[in-house]
C-alpha cells in the first residue's frame, strides 16, 4: 500500500517538518537581507540620516528625501490611534465587564466581518463615505477648503480598519485578568466603574499599552486604503486638512516607472526596509509589554 | 463628591454603550455603502465576461479575468502555504512539545512575522522574482501571497493544536506510533475543524490583499493558462478602474468591490460554519 516502509516515511516526513519550520524561522532575516541587499546601492551613495531627513523627493534629479514621507506615515498613524484608541478600550471594557456573554457573542462575529474587509474595500468606503464628507461638512465647519484627500481621511478610515486587531488584543486581556480581582475591590464597596479605573486598567496596563503598540505598527505598514484617500502630495502636511504622501503610498505608487531611473528601485525597497525595521522594532518592544502583562 | 463620582459612573457607562455601538454602526454603514452604490452598476455580464476593447473608457465587457484571477491566486497561495505550514504546526506541537523555550521563540518570530506589513512582502517578493529570473506572473504572486499568509495560517493551526490534550499524544505513543504518525494521523484528525477554520482564513487574506501583489502578478485583460503569465486580481482591479476619469468605469469599479466584499462574506460565513462540523474524527475529552 505504501512506498515506503514506516520508519523511512518517518525520516521523510521529519525532514519535511524541519525544512519548512526552518523556511519560516529565517523568513524575517531573509526578508531583512534582500531588502537590505537592494536598497544597497542607494545606502551606498547617500547618508541614511540626509535620506530620512531631507525634504526633497525628485528621483529623476538623484534627490531621494524621505521626510515629506515619514513625516506623512507619523501623522496618519498617530491620529488615527487617537481616534480609535479611546473607542476600543471603551468597547473591550464594556463587552468584558458589563454585558453578558451573549453579547460577546454577537459582538465577535462583527469583528470577525470588520477584520475580513479587505484594504481596498475600505479604500472605496472611504472615497464614497469619509471624503465627500470632509471636503462638503468637516472642511467648511473648519473654516477650510479642501478636496476632501487629506491626513484626516486616511487617519479615519485607518482608525476603523485597526478597530479589529486592537479590540481583539484588548478583550483577550481583559479576559485573562482573574475575576477574584474583581471580586475583591466589589466586596470592599467599590463602584463598578471604580473597579474598572483603580484595579482592572492598573493591572491591565501593559497589555493595554500593547494593544495599542500592535495597533500603530499595523496602521504604520497599511497601504491601499491610504494610498485612495490621503491625496499623495509630497509635501510636508501643515494641518489635518492638507493632502499628504505615506511610505507605503509611495512604494505603492511608484512600481511602475521604479526600473526606468537610477536608484529608483533602491529608493522604493529603503522605503519598504524602513517600514519592516518598524514594524520589527514595534512589534518587538510590545511583545515585552505582553510578557510584563502575563507575568503578574 | 459622591454626586461626581455617580455622575462619572453614569457618564462612563453611556461613552462605553456609545462607542461599541459607534463600531457596530460603522460595520453597518461600510456594508451599506459598498451595497448601495455596488448594486446599481453590477450585472451578468460584468461578471462573466472578460474586459473587451476600450473597456476602461467605459466601453462593455467585464472582470471575469480579476475574479478569475483572484481566485486561482488565492487557491495556489493557500495550497503552497498548506504545504508549508502544516508541517510546521504539527512540528511545534508534537516533536518540540518538551523545549517550552523553543516553541516560545518560534510562535514569537511567527508574531514578528504577521506584523509585517504586506506591502514589505511584496517589494521582497519583487526582489526574490528579479532574484530567480521571473517575470511577474501568476507563480511570482502566488509565491508572494504565501509568504504573506503563511504566519496567519501556522498561528491560527497552532492555536487549535495546542489544545489537543497531551493524553492523546501518550496513549498513541504507548500503542507504539512514532512521532510523525502521532502528527500527522492522530493531531490532524482530531483538530480537522480548526485547520479548515486556518485555511478558509489565509485564503480571505490572500483574496484580498492587493499590496503584496501589486509587484510580481502583474496586470492583464485576459485569463491566465498557465503559471507564468501575468494575472489580474480584484482588488488590483477595483484600485485601477477608480482611477480612471470615466463616471461609468468608476461605477464598475463600486460594482467590483461589492464582488469583492461578497465573496470575503461568504468565506467567513463558511468559516463559521465549518469550523463547527467535522466532529466525527474528534475525540471528546
Amino acid at each position: 500500500m505504501y512506498l515506503l516502509n514506516r520508519q523511512q516515511r518517518h525520516v521523510v516526513n521529519s525532514t519535511w517538518m524541519i525544512v519548512s519550520l526552518m523556511l519560516v524561522a529565517l523568513l524575517p532575516f531573509f526578508l531583512f537581507l534582500g531588502l537590505y541587499l537592494k536598497s544597497f546601492l542607494l545606502l551606498y551613495d547617500y547618508n541614511i540620516f540626509d535620506l530620512i531627513f531631507s525634504r526633497e523627493w525628485r528621483p529623476s534629479a538623484g534627490k531621494f528625501g524621505f521626510y515629506p514621507f515619514i513625516v506623512g506615515s507619523i501623522w496618519v498613524t498617530l491620529v488615527a490611534m487617537l481616534i480609535s484608541a479611546p473607542v476600543c478600550l471603551l468597547t473591550a471594557i464594556y463587552v468584558t465587564q458589563y454585558t453578558k456573554k451573549r453579547f460577546l457573542r454577537v459582538m465577535h462575529p462583527a469583528i470577525d466581518i470588520l477584520a475580513g474587509i479587505p484594504s481596498v474595500v475600505y479604500g472605496v468606503w472611504g472615497l464614497l463615505v469619509i471624503v465627500p464628507f470632509i471636503s462638503r461638512y468637516l472642511g467648511p465647519f473648519f473654516g477650510v477648503k479642501t478636496m476632501g484627500y487629506s491626513i484626516l481621511a486616511a487617519s479615519f478610515v485607518l482608525s476603523i480598519m485597526i478597530i479589529p486587531f486592537v479590540l481583539n488584543i484588548l478583550i483577550e486581556i481583559f479576559r485573562a485578568i482573574p475575576m477574584e480581582l474583581k471580586e475583591a475591590a466589589l466586596s470592599l464597596g467599590a463602584t463598578q466603574w471604580q473597579t474598572v479605573k483603580h484595579v482592572l486598567m492598573r493591572k491591565a496596563l501593559p497589555g493595554i499599552i500593547a494593544a495599542f503598540g500592535f495597533g500603530l505598527a499595523r496602521a504604520f505598514g497599511e497601504t491601499m486604503a491610504v494610498l485612495m484617500v490621503v491625496g499623495n502630495v509630497v509635501k510636508l502636511p501643515k494641518s489635518l486638512f492638507d493632502p499628504g504622501y505615506t511610505l507605503p503610498a509611495l512604494i505603492a505608487n511608484n512600481y511602475g516607472e521604479m526600473l526606468s531611473i537610477p536608484r529608483y528601485d533602491s529608493a522604493l525597497m529603503f522605503a519598504a526596509l524602513i517600514l519592516l525595521a518598524v514594524s520589527l522594532f514595534f512589534n518587538l518592544v510590545m511583545h515585552f509589554f505582553i510578557v510584563k502583562f502575563n507575568k503578574y | 463628591m459622591k454626586l461626581i463620582a455617580k455622575i462619572e459612573e453614569k457618564f462612563f457607562k453611556v461613552l462605553m454603550i456609545l462607542s461599541t455601538y459607534f463600531i457596530l454602526a460603522i460595520l453597518a454603514l461600510i456594508i451599506y455603502s459598498i451595497f448601495e452604490k455596488g448594486v446599481k452598476s453590477i450585472s451578468w455580464e460584468m461578471l462573466t465576461t472578460i474586459p473587451s476593447g476600450g473597456y476602461y473608457y467605459g466601453k462593455g465587457g467585464g472582470i471575469l479575468n480579476a475574479i478569475l484571477g483572484s481566485l486561482f491566486l488565492a487557491f495556489g497561495a493557500t495550497l503552497l502555504a498548506f504545504i508549508i505550514g502544516l508541517p510546521v504546526a504539527l512540528y511545534i506541537n508534537v516533536f518540540l512539545v518538551k523545549y517550552k523555550k523553543a516553541v516560545n521563540l518560534i510562535r514569537f518570530i511567527l508574531d514578528l512575522v504577521w506584523g509585517i506589513p504586506s506591502i514589505v512582502y511584496g517589494a521582497f517578493g519583487f526582489s526574490l522574482m528579479i532574484f530567480i529570473g521571473l517575470q511577474t506572473s501568476l507563480l511570482a504572486g502566488i509565491l508572494t501571497v504565501t509568504l504573506f499568509i503563511l504566519p496567519i495560517m501556522i498561528r491560527s493551526m497552532d492555536e487549535i493544536l495546542r489544545t489537543v490534550p497531551i493524553g492523546l499524544m501518550e496513549a498513541s505513543y504507548s500503542l507504539g506510533s512514532n512521532k510523525s504518525e502521532t502528527a500527522f494521523k492522530i493531531f490532524t484528525r482530531q483538530s480537522v475543524s480548526g485547520i479548515i477554520t486556518a485555511v478558509l482564513l489565509s485564503f480571505g487574506r490572500a483574496i484580498g490583499d492587493a499590496a503584496s501583489v501589486l509587484f510580481t502578478a502583474g496586470y492583464t485583460d485576459n485569463v491566465p493558462n498557465s503559471l507564468m503569465e501575468p494575472v489580474a486580481t480584484l482588488p488590483l482591479s477595483i484600485f485601477f478602474q477608480l482611477a480612471s476619469p470615466v463616471p461609468e468605469v468608476q461605477n464598475r469599479a463600486y460594482a467590483s468591490a461589492l464582488v469583492l466584499t461578497l465573496i470575503i462574506l461568504i468565506v467567513s460565513l463558511f468559516t463559521r460554519g465549518l469550523g463547527k462540523r467535522y466532529h466525527k474524527t474528534k475525540i471528546n475529552f
